[in-house]
């Protein structure tokens, strides 16, 4: 007789075989009816990335009947053309303009060999200058009260909303990371932070545009993040991270590439990525729950209205989260900027008689 | 069973349980980040206000590492 493994073994040989050769076939439904689909049914995907996605109207929303819909100007210039410039509500539903189209969310022109350049005020666009208008009349009207009166009268009005703030920022992540360096990065920090709060929290509107969730202007926040530690870095960040000093040099070998890869290009890499995440999961999950009263009146109209609280009570759980996360992240960006900025700007003094080095 | 393999069902499912698995790293990541604050808490009450701002700190990070995850698993389901 053979022996116990290798009979484990022919098994298993065996069994490989006769998975890897067999065939598996599937029943197939129904086959789609040709033509398009009945322009009622609930495409959850489509409807749910699209309120997440930029777009060239605010919709508010839409009934049978009514379609609360605020078209926004669409700038667009072609070589050929020169500079177009007329309300998006003429390119709704696919119609042409002036030789322009909208195809997949974008702007393209009818001829496809043209180049189209846009110049757009898209809702992001539009949302983002709302709460810079906002940011730059509420700062500026609060500067103007203290340098009017002073710090000997008690703040009153946006004094008392933004002073807790501002104290906080400036003791809980200035202070303690920056030192004596930070009035000179107060102002943007607190550009930074009171930038993201404005945007998600106009996020959190109905009908507003999902601006931070937009790995574009996240990825601008962290390049211009990644800017100012460069040009505040001193020598001794760059010699620090291009030879470590305490370490034997093969480990330098090691670590040279590591610090060079995680400095440069990763924390800023991770700061843009989890801001993105974090705001467009939460958008997702509330689009979500919401789209589940919809899936299931597809199925039949009395589910879809009795699953509707239990839709919304979650909604309203999660929706309180998002509020939570949205502090939170604006908080942690310019917190990890700020550590960023202190990383650079060590300088080389006293660092010889180190113990290993500190990554 | 190759055919099963190569479907572009099994990416979706691979994404979604990759991003499934993500949020289990994050919940003990940040479950263990609670413990050990709650403990300094208790330890010394007095802190409260230096403690909670690094656990808010650790615990964002992680929660970075953790969406890095979800973004791959969301760029596997909606791969075509």
């Amino acid at each position: 007789m053979v022996s116990g493994t290798f009979k484990s073994l022919l098994v298993l040989a065996f069994s490989l075989i006769i998975i890897f050769f067999s065939n598996t076939s599937f029943a197939q439904e129904k086959g789609a009816p040709a033509g398009k689909e009945a322009p009622s049914a609930f495409d959850a995907e489509r409807d749910l990335l699209s309120h997440v996605k930029d777009a060239y109207e605010f919709h508010f929303f839409e009934t049978g009947k009514i379609k609360a819909v605020l078209p926004l100007p669409v700038i667009v210039y072609s070589p050929g053309k020169g500079l177009s410039f007329f309300s998006s509500a003429k390119l709704e539903e696919g119609k042409e303009y002036d030789g322009y189209r909208i195809a997949d969310n974008k702007i393209v022109a009818v001829d496809p060999s043209v180049k189209v350049y846009d110049f757009s005020l898209t809702r992001n666009v539009v949302q983002m200058f709302l709460a810079l208008i906002l940011l730059v009349w509420l700062f500026v009207s609060v500067g103007q009260k203290y340098a009017r009166n002073g710090y000997k009268v008690a703040p009153s009005g946006a004094q008392g909303l933004l002073e807790p703030i501002i104290i906080f920022i400036r003791d809980e992540v200035g202070v303690p990371n920056l030192g004596k360096n930070t009035d000179k990065y107060m102002p943007y920090l607190l550009t930074v932070f009171f930038f993201i709060l404005l945007n998600v929290l106009f996020a959190l509107l109905p009908g507003s545009a999902n601006v931070v969730g937009n790995i574009a202007f996240t990825g601008s926040l962290a390049l211009i993040a990644f800017l100012v530690i460069l040009f505040s870095s001193k020598g001794g960040y760059w010699k620090h991270m291009l030879w470590p000093p305490g370490v034997p040099f093969l480990v330098k070998v090691i670590l040279i590439p590591i610090e060079i890869v995680s400095n440069l290009i990763v924390k800023p890499g991770a700061l843009m990525i989890r801001l993105f995440a974090n705001m467009i999961a939460g958008h997702i999950v509330i689009l979500a729950l919401i789209a589940l009263i919809f899936i299931f009146g597809e199925m039949s109209s009395t589910v879809g209205w009795i699953f509707s609280p239990v839709s919304i009570a979650f909604s309203v759980f999660i929706y309180l989260i998002e509020l939570l996360v949205a502090f939170i992240q604006s908080f942690i960006f310019t917190t990890l900027t700020a550590v960023f900025i202190s990383q650079a700007l060590e300088d080389s003094h006293g660092h010889d008689e180190h113990a290993p080095a500190v990554i | 069973m190759l055919h099963l393999l190569l479907d572009l069902g099994t990416a979706k499912g691979g994404g979604a349980i990759g991003a499934g698995l993500a949020a289990i790293g994050a919940g003990i990541g940040i479950g263990l980040i609670g413990k050990g604050a709650v403990e300094s808490i208790a330890r010394q009450p007095e802190a409260v206000g230096d403690i909670r701002t690094n656990m808010l700190l650790t615990a964002a990070l992680i929660e970075g590492v953790a969406l890095f995850a979800v973004i791959a698993g969301l760029l596997a389901v909606v791969a075509k």
